[in-house]
């Protein structure tokens, strides 16, 4: 089980991916009540049934999941969790990135996966906003320690859309 | 050259914090070898085959000798008292220990060094022209774009976790210098009569390489405006951190993508990308050009004429041979020779930092580069003061006039200390260099590259020396495989492959003969390469393989057998 950094503190996690079981595809899988986060291929296939049958719709991205498919659907996510399978995938900045700056995705926007304290800054920066720590990290230090580590940066980014040059007094 | 603000220190000060603290959770068991692995190559260190390797950046390759002189106190406290320059403006050491590293690390901070980018999969160190500033050729000087997106590539939140390693040159001359045509991203610098009068930008060159699989960079764009540099790159970042491949990290250098999308898709995709962009707020402002720039301002030099030079024979090879054309008159650059034969190209000790930076502080106003051929460039001399340069860069070991010649020769660290060659390079130059240990043969010889990689990464450039010389490993041993007529520069291109490879000790003999046919072939002031274009391959491979069963021969006498 991870553990659910937001708003600097670790937070209880009702969110649950859908998984599809084998034999199963997303055209035929169960669909459950509760929070669920929905992998993009069946968001795409039962995208009626899920508006009809869910007040609060999360999505899950997975790194080869282009955003540009989803963006037309960003306002019935409360939450998009993007999946790191390797933290060493960097993918997830990009699909962050775009959410953000070019979408506009206000909502949630979850780090989940192989997510640790040394990449937590770098999250932030591209548009991250809650983070499902990998099981056994130290959430608390995480939390201290991860968000911080750098004063200042260069670049343009989600967090600070204008690059230091623009800022230097 | 470019000195750090308050904001800048603050940053890599933060970054040795950063470091100090992972390597004691990897320590206590915290971070697993594979999470801290990442981490530490992206601080420059490698787990090695004796011991750990530490690659410190040198952005650029611009240094002034208050850094030098703290390399060399580095070196002579944390390792065995030498260093080795690479082809990418770094210098490693080969012997630090690991837990020392945030020490070394915070030594260096203090003197606005860093070993951030190093290696990894992430934009790596920025290099350019070791005459950027001073070259008569030059256009534009590239430092202060170079500096510009040293700042840029520096932590960038999206591109830290790449496919593969991103490198990036940028040259200014009309003669490139920077090996542009072989980097993930080669950047010209140029001018060009616009709509609004002469405009500044680059020409955009894509997917170049050498590596497993060498291949020339194609025009991306024929001209950018400079603003959008950094808009630009993001593009062709994000295309490629999106859509390069992760399957198989020797395919996923950018240059597989370029090829596989071709490169009027991957132009498409990255103007698309471009579009939203362009203009936003990572557009480069005058001010900030300026405010760069401004630290590259010409130092104070003096209204002093060309003069006449002493004419010992010694004296005027070096001349020849070891420095260069400067833009003002009376002034040279002075390049110091790391090809001292018999010692490790590109290796420098303790001593010799020390020296060279007393010749900088004496003669060049305090600073120096690094070249990508592993030399050191003293940019800004009086051509009054060559000569004691000469005397006491030679009294250093520092003044062998090879640059240019046969044994000049650029050299990765190969097996002696590398992990991945396949095989040694060092012995291989060495032998070479005593081989051709006589001036006057070697200066008859002319100019010529060799090029020597311990394997197929090829960091020591064996593609485009006009004599490349690779180790490849054959049935666990050790042979070198050779190849002709590659070359940098504006028409830089692969060396051709003469054939099957090479045992060491046959090396210097093999050289020899390719060194004999250019001899016997060659007209009037052709150097090696001219000839060699001149008259192909065939000559030499005749040559080389001349009594060797090789090829079908060589078949054919295994079926007789």
């Amino acid at each position: 089980m991870s553990q659910l950094i937001k708003n600097q503190a670790v937070a209880v996690d009702a969110w649950q991916k859908l998984e599809i079981p084998e034999g199963e595809t997303p055209e035929t899988v169960a669909l459950p009540a509760g929070d669920i986060l929905f992998p993009l291929a069946v968001w795409q296939a039962r995208k009626t049934e899920i508006i009809s049958g869910h007040k609060r719709i999360g999505l899950w991205l997975e790194p080869a999941d282009r955003v540009e498919d989803v963006a037309g659907d960003l306002d019935y996510f409360i939450v998009i969790a993007i999946n790191f399978p390797k933290f060493v995938d960097g993918r997830g900045y990009s699909t962050a990135s775009l959410l953000r700056q070019r979408y506009a995705y206000p909502g949630e926007l979850r780090a989940v996966g192989d997510v640790l304290h040394d990449q937590l800054f770098y999250m932030q920066r591209v548009g991250f906003d809650s983070y499902a720590l990998k099981d056994g990290k130290n959430a608390v230090y995480a939390i201290e320690a991860g968000f911080s580590t750098f004063g200042e940066t260069y670049q343009a980014s989600t967090r600070q859309p204008h690059p230091l040059f623009r800022r230097r007094a | 050259m470019y000195q750090y603000d308050a904001i800048d220190r603050q940053l890599i000060d933060q970054r040795v914090a950063q470091f100090r603290d992972q390597v004691r959770r990897w320590q206590a068991g915290e971070l697993t070898d594979d999470e801290f692995r990442p981490l530490r190559l992206q601080n420059g260190l490698y787990i090695q085959r004796h011991a750990p390797m530490f690659r410190i950046a040198v952005p650029y390759g611009m240094m002034n000798s208050a850094q030098l002189r703290r390399l060399a106190r580095v070196a002579r406290q944390y390792d065995r008292g030498y260093g080795h320059f690479t082809t990418r403006h770094n210098l490693q050491l080969n012997w630090p220990k690991i837990t020392d590293v945030p020490d070394i690390l915070a030594e260096l901070a203090e003197v606005g060094m860093h070993a951030i980018q190093t290696s990894g999969n992430c934009l790596r160190n920025i290099t350019t022209d070791q005459f950027a500033g001073v070259a008569a050729d030059e256009i534009i000087d590239p430092r202060p774009l170079a500096e510009i997106l040293r700042q840029w590539t520096t932590f960038h939140p999206e591109f830290a976790f790449l496919p593969r390693k991103f490198k990036i040159a940028i040259s200014g001359t009309k003669e490139d210098r920077a090996v542009t045509w072989f980097h993930d991203i080669g950047l010209h610098l140029k001018v060009v009569d616009g709509e609004f009068g002469k405009q500044i930008g680059f020409t955009v060159i894509v997917g170049g390489g050498l590596g497993r699989t060498p291949i020339r960079g194609q025009v991306v764009r024929e001209f950018l405006p400079w603003q959008h540099i950094l808009t630009y790159c993001e593009a062709i970042l994000r295309v490629y951190n999106r859509f390069g491949r992760r399957d198989n990290a020797y395919k996923a250098r950018i240059k597989i993508l370029v090829q596989a999308l071709g490169i009027e898709e991957f132009a498409r995709q990255v103007e698309e990308e471009w579009a939203h962009g362009k203009d936003g707020p990572a557009t480069i402002t005058q001010a900030e050009y300026d405010r760069i720039a401004a630290h590259f301002a010409a130092p104070a030099y003096e209204a002093v004429g060309d003069v006449e030079l002493p004419d010992e024979k010694a004296f005027r090879r070096w001349v020849d041979r070891n420095t260069h054309a400067h833009k003002v008159a009376g002034y040279a650059a002075v390049t110091l020779s790391l090809k001292q034969h018999g010692v490790p190209p590109g290796d420098i000790t303790s001593e010799q930092m020390e020296a060279v930076a007393d010749l900088a502080d004496r003669y060049s106003f305090g600073e120096l580069r690094i070249s990508h051929e592993q030399n050191i460039i003293l940019a800004d001399v009086r051509q009054a003061d060559l000569y004691q340069v000469w005397q006491q860069a030679r009294a250093a070991g520092l003044a062998t006039p090879n640059i240019g010649l046969l044994t000049g020769i650029i050299c990765c660290p190969g097996g002696d200390f590398c992990d991945l060659a396949n095989a040694k390079s060092i012995p291989i130059a060495n032998a070479i260099q005593q081989r051709f240990d006589d001036l006057d043969y070697l200066f008859d010889i002319g100019e010529i590259d060799l090029n020597i990689s311990g394997c197929m990464n090829a960091c020591g450039h064996h593609h485009v020396g006009h004599i490349g010389v690779l180790g490849v490993d054959k049935n666990e041993a050790e042979f070198y495989q050779v190849t002709l007529g590659g070359r940098q520069g504006n028409d830089a291109k692969l060396g051709k492959v003469i054939g099957p490879s090479f045992a060491a000790e046959e090396m210097p003999d093999v050289v020899g003969k390719i060194i004999a046919v250019y001899l016997e072939h060659r007209h009037a002031d052709e150097r090696f390469l001219d000839t060699f274009d001149r008259i192909g391959i065939d000559p030499f491979k005749n040559r080389v393989y001349e009594g060797r069963a090789h090829g079908k021969a060589k078949s054919a006498e295994k079926e007789t057998a």
